[in-house]
C-alpha cells in the first residue's frame, strides 16, 4: 500500500471541516467514542448539529474561540492507500500555517464555493501549493446542492479558474463538483450531477500518480550521521548513514562528495543487517565508501555522470516569513539546507509578493510574518543545494535566530 | 514504496538527527507497542552500532510483571543501558502526594518523576513513541517538540516545522521531547510489528485474568487497586490494546492469538484504542492540560 500526503486549503465556510470528516467519516476513520464525544461537545457548545470541526480543532483555544490555529494531522486508510491530511487554516492570517503542511505534501485541494466561485483566497491558495511545489492540484467545486447541481455553474468556475492558473503558471489541476455535506462526488459518484463523469474525489486520491518520477532524479544524498561501531565484530566498520532525496544507487556506483569534490565508489549499501545493491528515494540507508575520505555530517554525496549540484556562497530564494520577529537585513541567521548549518545575512530584498492580487512590490527594507518575498542570500560556508523546482529536499532551507533558537522563515531556492 | 517502508524511512532519519542533534538524548520506554518500535527503529537506524541512547523507564510501581521482565530481556539483548525513574521515590522524598480514592492513579504523578529524572542524569532530548493518531492535541504536536525550562509544552506558540528540517536549538535547561512515529497508526504499528516479526509482550495477546467492571471497561484486579463493595472479581478471557500501568490500562475482551488475530481484531474495531484509557477521560483537554505541564 502506497502513502499519499495531502493538504486542504479554504475557510471553516467553504465547508473544509464537513468534507475532511466526509472522507474520515465514509472510510471509517472516525470511531465511536470519537463521535460521541464530538456530540457531547457540540451539545455543551449549544450547536445544534453536529459540528465535525470539533474533530479537528484539538488544542483548547481552538475549541474555546472555534477557530483552527495550527496544522493538524489526520490519518485514514482505503484497501488501496494509506493517506496524511495535513489540515490548515484557509485565512490569510495563517499563510505560514498553510506553507507548513504543503511543504510535505503531495497533492493539495483547494475548495470553493460554488455560489462564490473564485476568490481572491482561491488565488492565494494555489500560488502557495504551487510555490511549495505541489505536484497536483484539486480545485474542488463544493456546496453544488446549494446551486441546483448546475453544470453551468460548474463550468464558469472552470473557465474563470483556468484563466487565473494560466497567470500562476499552474498545468496540472483537475476540478470536481461536490457537495461535502450530502457526500456528491466525494466517497461515491454523485447521481445528482450526471453530467459529470470525471469520478468522485476518493477515487482521484486512490489513484493518482504521486512522487513518481522522484527514483529517476539525479542521485543526492545528504550524510546525516557516519557510522562508526568500533566493536570487535565491525573494527573497521565507517558507514554514511542518510536519506536518499532523490534519484537511485548501486554499488559500484562513482560518487562525487560535496563540497569538497572528492570522489569515491560506492562499495556497499546495508539497511540496518541487510545488504543492498541498490537504493532509491526516500528510502533511509547506510553507505560505504572505497576511499578513506574526510566526511562528515552535511555533506552531500552526487553520482558521477548525472547532472550535478550547485555550491554557491550566494543563493537567490522566495521565502516565506513565519514569525512576528520581522526579518532584518544583515541580520545574523542560522541557515539550515538538508543535514548541514551554516550563518547567512539577507542582503537584499529583491520584491515581496503580495499573495492576494500576485503583484511584486519593490523597495521593501524588512518582512513581516507571513510575508513572502523573493530575497539574495550569502551564507559564510558554501552550499550545496538544487533549485527547490527540481528537488524539494535539497533546495529548501529554514532561518533559525539564534538569539531565539526559532524557526522564523521558509526557503525555496531559485538558485 | 509500500507505506510501512516509506514511514520506516521518515522514523529512521528522525532518530539519526536525534543523535546528531543532541548531547545526551534517552528513549522513554513503557513497555507499550509503540517505544518497542521505537526502539526496534534506532536499531535499525544506527545497525551495527548499538542503539547511542539509554532506554529511560518512568515506574510507577504498578507495572504488570510482564512488563517489566520484557524490558529487562530487551535491554540485555540490545546491550543498552537502562535508566529508572520511580514514582514511589518522588512519594518517598515527598515530591509528589499520592492521590487517594477509588479511581487513585499514578498517572499525574509520573510527570514530576519524568522531569526529575531529567533534570537528574541531564538528558536534553527524550524520544518518545506518541503518535498524532492516539489523541486530537497530539494531532498538533511537532515532530521535535520544545519544552521550556519548566518542562512545559506551549501549544499556541510551537516552531513551525517544515519538510524534514527539524531544529533542535534550545537554550540552557530546556529540552526536547521526540517523536519518531508521530505519522503512524495503530494500524501501521501492528502491520509493522507483523512484518518486523518483533516480539510482543504476553500482555497484548489473549490470557484469562482476574478482572472488574468499573466506568464501562474492564480493569485488572491486581493488589494496587481498590475495589468498590458492589464491584466483584471475575476471570476473564482478555488482552491489553494499549499497555500503560496497572490502574489505567483498560483490557479487551479477546481471543486473539496471533500478531495476525490482533491485526484483524483492530481493522474490525469501531473504538479508538484510547478509549480504554481511564487518563484521557478525565476531561475533554485531558491530554493537552497533562502535556502542557510535561506528561509524556
Amino acid at each position: 500500500m502506497e502513502l499519499l500526503r495531502f493538504t486542504t486549503a479554504g475557510s471553516v465556510d467553504d465547508g473544509k471541516s464537513t468534507l475532511i470528516g466526509r472522507l474520515l467519516y465514509d472510510s471509517k476513520s472516525i470511531f465511536e467514542d470519537q463521535l460521541e464525544a464530538v456530540k457531547i461537545a457540540s451539545e455543551n457548545r449549544g450547536n445544534e448539529e453536529l459540528n465535525l470541526a470539533l474533530l479537528t480543532d484539538g488544542l483548547r483555544a481552538e475549541r474555546e474561540q472555534g477557530i483552527t490555529i495550527d496544522v493538524a494531522y489526520r490519518y485514514f486508510a482505503t484497501p488501496k492507500r494509506k493517506f496524511i491530511i495535513a489540515d490548515t487554516p484557509g485565512h490569510i492570517q495563517y499563510t505560514r500555517n498553510m506553507v507548513t503542511g504543503a511543504s510535505t505534501a503531495d497533492l493539495a485541494i483547494i475548495l470553493i464555493d460554488a455560489r462564490n466561485g473564485v476568490l481572491e483566497q482561491t488565488v492565494r491558495h494555489s500560488f502557495i501549493a504551487s510555490l511549495l511545489g505541489i505536484e497536483k492540484i484539486v480545485i474542488c467545486i463544493n456546496k453544488m446542492d446549494l446551486v441546483g447541481f448546475s453544470e453551468d455553474v460548474f463550468n464558469e468556475i472552470c473557465k474563470d479558474y483556468e484563466e487565473k492558473a494560466k497567470i500562476l503558471n499552474i498545468q496540472n489541476f483537475t476540478f470536481i463538483p461536490i457537495s461535502a455535506k450530502l457526500g456528491d462526488n466525494v466517497v461515491e459518484d454523485s447521481p445528482n450531477m450526471p453530467w459529470y463523469q470525471g469520478g468522485a474525489l476518493l477515487n482521484l486520491l486512490e489513484n493518482v500518480q504521486i512522487k513518481s518520477n522522484l527514483a529517476q532524479k539525479p542521485f543526492r544524498m545528504s550524510v546525516q550521521h557516519v557510522i562508526r561501531p568500533i566493536s570487535d565484530k565491525f573494527p573497521d566498520f565507517r558507514g554514511y548513514a542518510g536519506r536518499v532525496a532523490s534519484g537511485t544507487i548501486r554499488t559500484g556506483d562513482e560518487i562525487t562528495l560535496y563540497p569538497s569534490e572528492l570522489k569515491s565508489k560506492v562499495t556497499h549499501l546495508y539497511f540496518a543487517d541487510k545488504g543492498l545493491e541498490e537504493v532509491s528515494a526516500p528510502e533511509s540507508v547506510t553507505l560505504c565508501l572505497a576511499d578513506d575520505l574526510d566526511v562528515s555530517r552535511g555533506d552531500l554525496i552526487a553520482k558521477a555522470k548525472e547532472p550535478q549540484p550547485t555550491i554557491s556562497q550566494d543563493v537567490t530564494l522566495h521565502v516565506c516569513w513565519l514569525r512576528e520577529d520581522k526579518l532584518q537585513l544583515r541580520k545574523r541567521y542560522l541557515i539550515r539546507n538538508a543535514n548541514s548549518e551554516v550563518l547567512g545575512i539577507v542582503k537584499s530584498i529583491e520584491y515581496k509578493i503580495d499573495i492576494n492580487s500576485l503583484e511584486k512590490i519593490t523597495d521593501i527594507q524588512q518582512l513581516e510574518m507571513n510575508d513572502i518575498a523573493c530575497i539574495s542570500l550569502h551564507t559564510a560556508a558554501p552550499l550545496t543545494f538544487d533549485a527547490y523546482s527540481q528537488n524539494r529536499t535539497t533546495g529548501s532551507l529554514i532561518f533559525i535566530d539564534p538569539d531565539t533558537n526559532d524557526t522564523v522563515g521558509a526557503g525555496m531556492i531559485d538558485l | 514504496m509500500t507505506h510501512l517502508k516509506e514511514l520506516e524511512a521518515e522514523s529512521v532519519y528522525v532518530l539519526r538527527e536525534v543523535a546528531e542533534q543532541f548531547q545526551n538524548p534517552c528513549i522513554l520506554f513503557s513497555g507499550g507497542k509503540d517505544s518497542i518500535v521505537v526502539t526496534h527503529l534506532a536499531y535499525k537506524a544506527f545497525y551495527p552500532a548499538k542503539i547511542p541512547f539509554p532506554l529511560l523507564h518512568i515506574d510507577t510501581g504498578h507495572n504488570f510483571q510482564e512488563t517489566l521482565d520484557y524490558r529487562d530481556a530487551l535491554v540485555k539483548r540490545l546491550g543498552v543501558r537502562l535508566v529508572v525513574g520511580c514514582v514511589q521515590e518522588s512519594i518517598d522524598t515527598g515530591r509528589v502526594k499520592e492521590e487517594t480514592g477509588y479511581n487513585a492513579s499514578r498517572n499525574k504523578l509520573q510527570t514530576v518523576t519524568l522531569l526529575d529524572t531529567i533534570e537528574k542524569y541531564k538528558f536534553d532530548a527524550a524520544i518518545g513513541g506518541a503518535r498524532r493518531d492516539e489523541e486530537k492535541a497530539r494531532a498538533k504536536e511537532r515532530i521535535f517538540s520544545h519544552r521550556d525550562e519548566f518542562g512545559q509544552w506551549n501549544p499556541k506558540n510551537q516552531r513551525p516545522e517544515l519538510w524534514n528540517l527539524y531544529n533542535g536549538h534550545k537554550s540552557q535547561g530546556e529540552h526536547f521531547r521526540v517523536f519518531p512515529i508521530s505519522n503512524w497508526t495503530e494500524m501501521d504499528v501492528w502491520q509493522y510489528i507483523y512484518q518486523e516479526q518483533i516480539e510482543m509482550p504476553s500482555l497484548y495477546f489473549t490470557h484469562t485474568r482476574k478482572a472488574f467492571f468499573r466506568d464501562g471497561q474492564w480493569l485488572a484486579a491486581e493488589p494496587c487497586m481498590k475495589l468498590k463493595p458492589d464491584e466483584k472479581v471475575e476471570v476473564k478471557q482478555v488482552r491489553c490494546r494499549t499497555i500503560g500501568d496497572i490502574t489505567c490500562t483498560g483490557l479487551t475482551l479477546s481471543t486473539a492469538h496471533t500478531l495476525e488475530d490482533i491485526i484483524s481484531e483492530i481493522a474490525a474495531t469501531r473504538i479508538t484504542e484510547r478509549g480504554g484509557r481511564a487518563d484521557d477521560k478525565r476531561s475533554e483537554t485531558a491530554m493537552e492540560d497533562r502535556k502542557k505541564a510535561g506528561y509524556f
